[in-house]
């Protein structure tokens, strides 16, 4: 009888999910039943319903094990992704509000999208069964592909949405042959029986070809390159605030999953054990090399010609998802906690620079060609120095958290024998200074055209850009926290076990 | 282990087969005497109006993607109404909760006017 159902430890670890579905269905509730007057108040159901799960999550945040039949794992490393996600869907919502009401779009059905895409991304931190982390998956994409297209009049809006939803679909049916061939080599979907079942025969190229399966159809979600195409129409179809989410939680969510399948249910085949090349042996770590480093270059090269900052963003984008590739290819406990920390310092300057580009949006200005940001030092000089740190933090330049994330996924490069990827890696990092200078240029050096209306702070904007600056800048100097929080996370990956005691 | 696929095997050659010689056999018998009311697309019996090919409102899609969602939900029901008894009160509580969200879901499309036919 103890089989069938939930225990209380079940419903008690996965409370933050259950509190961000709750409030999902509230204000999809709130939707219908709130006036037009008073719609607003949805973004505070949004708000609080996030606050509540991540206080949760900070309780709970020593804890070490696995639920619902060993398919759920609570643990350091699922924890540390709830947060990153929990805080930028929070900040997500900041920069939505005066976004929607110039927009036109019902805070409540947006809200309700961004909470559940949130509650898919929780699920694919925890899941540690192939279907749990399909579903999680295919959670979060569903409210995204919709999300993409929000903006109904929109041509371009609409655009993204189709092309995100094709694309997307074509990459998850990839996915999803990937891993089924797994199930068929090992016979289970959960992660560490598989890891069980193939250390014991061999398998050989079928495994290859599932690892090359499971490769693209993740390469696709982290918009790594030459699975990138989709990122620079879509990023500058969907609204800005949810380009930000995306490029933001979606790649986040889909690097905790990428870690979760190859490090712990296919932890052997790291570097051999799936044939060789040109008498090489290959591991997955070799298909991971060659995505970084394509993801590196042509994210960069393509970024340096783009006239729109959304574009722009995009481009930069895939190379920053390159740069974490590097931790994965090292795959060493110290590469694993570099992609982790790099993670969130991304999450931080990536959300600040588009919040800049949603508070360029006003009534008349779509705000997000280079040539808008002119002269908004001299508007608005806060916001100038807080878009300056964002673009020295996302080139890499001291005493910014890019530089501190940069440092530590280069180093574990070279710590792992990758000497040339950290070469390719610090040239690209180079080479992109060029265009994010080029923005601070716009902002710092270009005078403004005249006539363009003003910049109008709201207080939810300020609040978002506040923390995306302070924590851009308090990384950079004292990143010792987080250093030691990533570490400890990227340990926990694969330790938790089933819990005992009263919970179960 | 690719054994046990046999009889499927042979299932799939016996379908195929049985397709073929009726076809073939049909072909050789029959007789072919084709007039206007043959020739026509079968509808139930009823005499085609227009070519079907046609345009209709977007509102078919709607209500047919509402009845896919909720007739689902029914089917979900069905096992688990034969495995109630054994999963006692967490079941039954369970099945709320699940009616519940579809509950939201349902007055959403309502109160959006999603069931209103004009």
């Amino acid at each position: 009888m103890t089989a069938i159902g939930f225990s209380r430890g079940d419903l008690y670890y996965l409370l933050p999910e259950l509190i961000v579905c709750t409030g999902a269905l509230l204000l999809l509730l709130a939707d219908v039943a709130l006036s037009q007057q008073r719609q607003a108040r949805a973004a505070w159901v949004a708000i609080l319903s996030l606050g509540a799960a991540a206080t949760l999550l900070a309780v709970m945040s020593a804890s070490e094990t696995t639920i619902a039949r060993g398919t759920f794992a609570v643990d350091g490393f699922a924890i540390f992704f709830k947060l990153l996600f929990v805080m930028s869907a929070a900040v997500t919502v900041l920069l939505s509000h005066r976004y929607l009401t110039i927009e036109g779009g019902r805070p409540g059905e947006y809200y309700f999208l961004v909470l559940c895409a949130t509650a898919g991304m929780m699920i694919m931190a925890s899941g540690i069964d192939l279907i749990v982390l399909f579903i999680g998956l295919e959670t979060m994409a569903v409210c995204f592909y919709i999300l993409a297209g929000f903006l109904k009049p929109n041509r371009r809006s609409n655009e993204a949405a189709v092309k995100y939803f094709l694309l997307g679909a074509f990459s998850l049916a990839l996915l999803l042959y990937g891993m089924s061939l797994l199930y068929g080599l090992t016979g289970s979907t959960a992660l560490r029986a598989i890891a069980t079942a193939l250390a014991s025969g061999s398998s050989g190229r079928l495994l290859a070809v599932a690892v090359m399966l499971l490769v693209a159809g993740l390469g696709f979600k982290i918009a790594a390159a030459p699975f990138h195409m989709w990122a620079p129409d879509v990023y500058e179809g969907a609204p800005t605030p949810i380009t930000a989410f995306l490029s933001v939680g979606s790649k986040a969510a889909a690097f905790a999953m990428l870690l979760r399948i190859f490090f712990e249910g296919l932890p052997a085949f790291h570097l051999d054990g799936l044939g060789s090349v040109f008498g090489q042996p290959l591991g997955w770590a070799s298909f991971f090399y060659v995505l970084s480093v394509l993801s590196m270059t042509i994210g960069n090269l393509a970024a340096l010609t783009q006239t729109n900052v959304k574009r722009m963003l995009a481009y930069s984008s895939i190379a920053q998802a390159g740069y974490m590739l590097i931790g994965i290819v090292a795959g060493t406990p110290r590469g694993v906690s570099a992609a982790l920390l790099y993670l969130v310092v991304y999450a931080f300057m990536q959300l600040g620079a588009f919040g800049v580009i949603v508070l360029m949006r006003r009534e008349g200005v779509a705000g997000d060609e280079l040539r808008d940001l002119a002269g908004l030092s001299s508007r608005q000089p806060a916001i100038g120095i807080a878009m300056l740190l964002f673009m020295l933090s996302l080139g890499g330049i001291p005493p910014t958290a890019g530089f501190m994330g940069k440092v530590w996924l280069f180093a574990s490069a070279i710590e792992a024998g990758y000497f040339g990827l950290a070469v390719i890696a610090v040239l690209n990092s180079a080479l992109s200074l060029y265009y994010y200078v080029r923005v601070v240029v716009y902002v710092w050096v270009r005078r403004e055209e005249p006539g363009t209306p003003p910049i109008v702070l709201s207080r939810a904007m300020i609040v978002a850009l506040a923390f995306a600056a302070a924590g851009t800048l308090a990384l950079g100097v004292y990143p010792r926290i987080l250093f030691e929080l990533a570490q400890a996370s990227a340990a926990s990956l694969g330790r938790a076990e089933p819990m005992l005691g009263w919970l179960r | 282990m690719l054994r046990a696929y046999i009889p499927i095997f042979l299932f799939i050659l016996v379908g195929i087969a049985f397709a073929i010689v009726t076809l073939i056999v049909s072909r050789l018998v029959h007789a072919e005497k084709a007039n206007e009311v043959k020739l026509e697309p079968y509808e139930c019996g009823i005499e085609p109006q227009t070519d079907a090919r046609d345009r209709y409102s977007v509102r078919y899609y709607l209500v047919a993607m509402l009845f896919v969602i909720f007739d689902v939900e029914t089917v979900f029901m069905f096992p688990w109404a034969v495995v109630l008894d054994r999963l006692a009160l967490f079941g039954l509580i369970e099945m709320f909760l699940f009616v519940l969200i579809l509950v939201v879901g349902y007055a959403y499309a309502w109160k959006k006017g999603a069931l209103e036919w004009a």
